[in-house]
């Protein structure tokens, strides 16, 4: 069922891990802290089933902060979130580009 | 819901009503239904109250010689108002049962105790998560607070008093006994 | 400074057992999220958007060598090599784990450490004058009184869940260099007029944050040793009375503005009348004790004004222009309180690396005393350093990177973390205090301006006090860009004077443009010698709006929304 709030498709479903801080984004049905492997919703029921995976993982105390972001579609087909703050998430501080995940998965 | 005071679980002896009549043995009224109750006399029931916790103190004092327990609610955890409300119902001079009910946290403990209150009243969701052993746990965490008037001569600064009373006495007495 | 006795050492590290199993309770589901939220903030422990922050107390700013080191070590075995100098005087690390939290609490523990309180709705680490006990304005030493103050608030069983955040600070001070003026209580060490009796003027309800207010005065004076009694009093009637149901209107200021100074005052007077005062307050004999460890250091006896550092100014003009900027008057002759700039033109305001903080450490231990201060500016202090010792530290500090001759100068600037690391961000802010401090990093240039304090928050928070910096600059976000709103005359001193905004917000890359107009309008109206905040009272605001408007019409739409 999808919500009337939901972010605008594609987008991908990121959360904090609760034990360590990272972004984490949802693969269906574990994390990876790489963006480009985050499963991409295209539909509701994709959106739906990351929602029900965060819901789940909250509930057994892995991440915290779950939600949907939009995102756009690069040439390679990797996901960038369309507004700059969630893009951020995905990148690390803009002043420090040897720190957070620009560091280790951008070059990829 | 379950009831609990330093020592664990304790037997709840109070049954809520909106009235006497409505139950038998020690009975909580509603804040609204206090003064008609203790008009109409309160007889051998043992009478509490439960108050809102915006209530003003001043509204209280009043009747609190006629009362037996008086409740605080802590609509959430992160309300903190009950926790001044016991204080002053202490200084002020009411000696009946404090009861601290809803959603306070294990966490919480110790600060209910220390503010005045004798016992806790849970909230049943709360308390599914945080058994007995929990709250019993939180009060050995901390053992001394700083602050003067909240748990007797237990505090920092009253020890620390007494260490330097105890050992201005020694030094007087090696004094005296060098004379 | 202050050392912990065998009570504080026991609390503290029952604390930090006590966290320890609050993360294991949450781990296990006993806390809900929502109930652990608030206990790990009140462990200074928040959530950004990389990562946790771990927020640690500087209690009013003070350190010793050993406890730097302790952070260096933190900072490169459980954090990326670095920390944050923040305006409350506190330091942050921004990539912590919440699996390595209470271990980290514990090495803080041994150097009498800790986080306790550093967020959270509750009374927050006391901050006090930086030049606390250096400064020859000073009537007393603010730090004892901040030091009870920090004790008596810890884990304080009636005023832990409070509307909202509370701040205190302490000034003992003249010219007021802890903006007393903007925290929700703010006390000034004075003397009666009439008896010379020591205590303090309280002014209750100033804050930043979305609704900026200038504290007001409820107590002309207040005995000194019936402090704690007095703040239970005002506590109280804030934890009963202020507003719970809306967040943004839940700090005493709004209490305060909504009921009128007079009537706050009756009611704290009406509830103070009732306390027992003895019962409450800390007997002579315990401030005393608390005071002693605050004695000053033994200085050496000298002549007076060092005639080697006369001479090395002399002989080295880069020296002196560092000098200039960084060295505070000592009221010991011979002796200096020397800032360290966390401003180094590039980098980001108030980060140090763990190098740098062992090489901070190791000068704070041969020259000063062993002592180091934390200032709101997001500097450092080596509060008590012979003159004759200043040119060996500036040599050391420029091998360090951390001779910025900038102290007070308008690349000296304030700015939270803003989006590059804040959750609650609407913009960032490192990058615009990089951008103006390249602008500007001509050093004569600089000191032709002389003092100008620009101050960045990336969000309507103010954690970069943009209210009160003479410049004052507002991350926001508009149709989806950051954009800047600048305001204009804001002072956070003993003059305190929330900010004019100056017109609609511009683009990240239209700031440096927009300070310069402003700098330009100063340069043109000034009189001799007259700092940039008094051109802006004398003048008003009205020239630095109609310059800020005037935007360079060869700059158009096109140009693109990239942050520098
Ligand atoms: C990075 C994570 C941070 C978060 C989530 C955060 C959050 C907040 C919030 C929500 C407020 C407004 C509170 C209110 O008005 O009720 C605030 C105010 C403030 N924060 Fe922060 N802050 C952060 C970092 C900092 C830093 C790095 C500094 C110092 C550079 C700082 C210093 C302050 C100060 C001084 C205020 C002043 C406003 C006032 O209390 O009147 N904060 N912060
Ligand atoms: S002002 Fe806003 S962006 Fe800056 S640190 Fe505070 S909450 Fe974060």
């Amino acid at each position: 069922m999808s919500t009337p709030k939901r972010v605008p498709l594609p987008a991908i479903l990121l959360a904090n891990d609760l034990l360590d801080g990272d972004v984490v984004f949802s693969t269906g049905d574990g994390w990876t802290r790489d963006p480009s492997e985050a499963v991409i919703a295209y539909d509701d029921p994709t959106a739906d089933k990351l929602e029900a995976h965060a819901k789940a993982a909250f509930a057994a105390q892995q991440v915290v902060d779950a939600y949907l972001v939009d995102v756009a579609i690069d040439a390679q087909g990797r996901p960038t979130p369309r507004h700059f703050r969630e893009r951020f998430k995905t990148l690390g501080p803009s002043n420090r580009p040897d720190l957070g995940k620009q560091a280790v998965y951008r070059a990829l | 819901m379950p009831l609990l005071d330093r020592s664990g679980l304790k037997a709840e002896t109070f049954a809520r009503a909106e009235n006497l009549s409505d139950a038998a043995g020690d009975v909580i009224v509603p804040w609204a239904n206090v003064q008609a109750v203790l008009e109409a006399g309160a007889g051998n029931h043992r009478l509490g109250v439960d108050i809102p916790n915006n209530i003003s103190i001043d509204e209280i004092l009043p009747l609190v010689d006629r009362l037996d327990l008086i409740s605080v609610p802590f609509p959430s955890f992160s309300d903190g108002r009950g926790f001044s409300l016991a204080k002053q119902l202490r200084d002020r001079g009411y000696r009946g049962v404090l009861r601290a009910q809803g959603k306070l946290i294990t966490d919480q403990f110790a600060y209910a105790l220390a503010c005045g209150f004798d016992e806790v009243e849970p909230a049943d969701e709360v308390f599914a998560r945080q058994p007995v052993e929990q709250w019993l746990a939180a009060l050995t965490r901390i053992t001394n607070v700083y602050q003067r008037g909240y748990d007797g001569a237990a505090n920092i600064l009253d020890q620390r008093r007494a260490a330097r009373a105890a050992k201005a006495a020694q030094v007087e007495s090696k004094e005296a006994s060098h004379v | 400074m202050y050392r912990y006795d065998e009570f504080d050492e026991r609390f503290v590290r029952e604390r930090v057992a006590q966290f320890r199993d609050q993360v294991a309770r949450r781990l296990d589901g006993s806390l809900s999220d929502d109930e652990f939220k608030p206990l790990r903030l009140k462990n200074g422990v928040y959530l950004q958007l990389h990562a946790y922050m771990l927020r640690i107390a500087v209690p009013y700013g003070t350190l010793a060598s050993r406890q730097l080191r302790q952070l260096a070590l933190i900072a490169d075995r459980y954090d990326r090599g670095y920390g944050h100098f923040t305006t409350r005087q506190n330091m942050q690390f921004n990539w912590p784990k919440l699996r390595d939290v209470p271990d980290i609490l514990g090495l803080l523990a041994d150097v009498e450490m800790h986080c306790i309180q550093t967020s959270g709705n509750c009374i927050r680490n006391v901050t006090a004058d930086h030049f606390a006990g250096v400064a020859a304005d000073e009537l007393e030493d603010p730090r004892p009184t901040a030091e009870l103050i920090r004790q008596w608030s810890s884990l304080h069983p009636e005023f832990s869940y409070l509307p909202r955040k509370f701040k205190i600070a302490v000034t003992g001070a003249e010219h007021d260099r802890a903006a007393v003026k903007v925290h929700d209580i703010g006390l000034r060490i004075l003397k009666h007029p009439q008896t010379g009796e020591i205590g303090y003027e309280v002014i209750v309800g100033g804050g930043l944050g979305r609704t900026p207010l200038i504290g007001k005065v409820v107590r002309d004076f207040l005995p000194k040793d019936e402090l704690l009694a007095y703040l239970e009093a005002a506590m109280r009637v804030y934890n009963l009375e202020g507003r719970r149901d809306n967040k943004y209107k839940a700090r005493v200021k709004i209490l305060v503005h909504e009921i009128g100074v007079e009537e706050f005052r009756k009611r704290v007077e009406e509830e103070y009348a009732k306390l027992n005062g003895p019962s409450i307050n800390a007997d002579p004999a315990e401030v005393e004790r608390i005071a002693a460890y605050f004695a000053p250091p033994t200085y050496e006896k000298l002549p007076g004004d060092s005639k080697a550092y006369a001479a090395q100014r002399a002989t080295n003009a880069a020296f002196a222009q560092w000098a200039d900027a960084s060295v505070f008057k000592h009221r010991i002759p011979g002796y200096a309180a020397l800032t360290i700039s966390l401003k180094t033109i590039g980098e980001a305001p108030g980060d140090i690396t763990s190098a740098q903080m062992r090489a901070v450490a190791d000068l704070a231990e041969k020259y000063s005393f062993d002592e180091l201060r934390v200032t709101h500016m997001q500097n450092v202090v080596l509060p008590h350093v012979k003159q004759s010792d200043l040119f060996a530290i500036w040599n050391a500090l420029r091998e360090a990177g951390l001779a910025e001759a900038n102290v007070g100068l308008v690349t000296d600037i304030i700015a939270c973390p803003g989006l590059d690391y804040c959750a609650l961000a609407t913009a960032r802010s490192i990058p615009i205090a990089q951008a103006i401090a390249k602008r500007f990093q001509d050093q004569q240039r600089q000191r032709d301006i002389g003092p100008l304090g620009i101050k960045i928050s990336g969000c309507i928070n103010a954690c970069g006090h943009h209210h009160v910096g003479n410049i004052g600059i507002l991350g926001l976000e508009k149709n989806g860009v950051e954009n800047y709103q600048i305001t204009l005359g804001g002072d956070a001193t003993e003059n305190a004077a929330i900010g004019d905004r100056l017109g609609p917000g511009i683009d990240a890359d239209e700031v440096p443009d927009a300070i310069e107009r402003l700098v330009d309008v100063y340069l043109n109206q000034r009189l001799k010698d007259e700092p940039f905040i008094d051109t802006v009272r004398r003048v008003g605001v009205a020239p630095f709006k109609d310059a800020f408007l005037a935007k360079d019409s060869s700059k158009t739409e096109e140009a693109e929304h990239a942050v520098a």
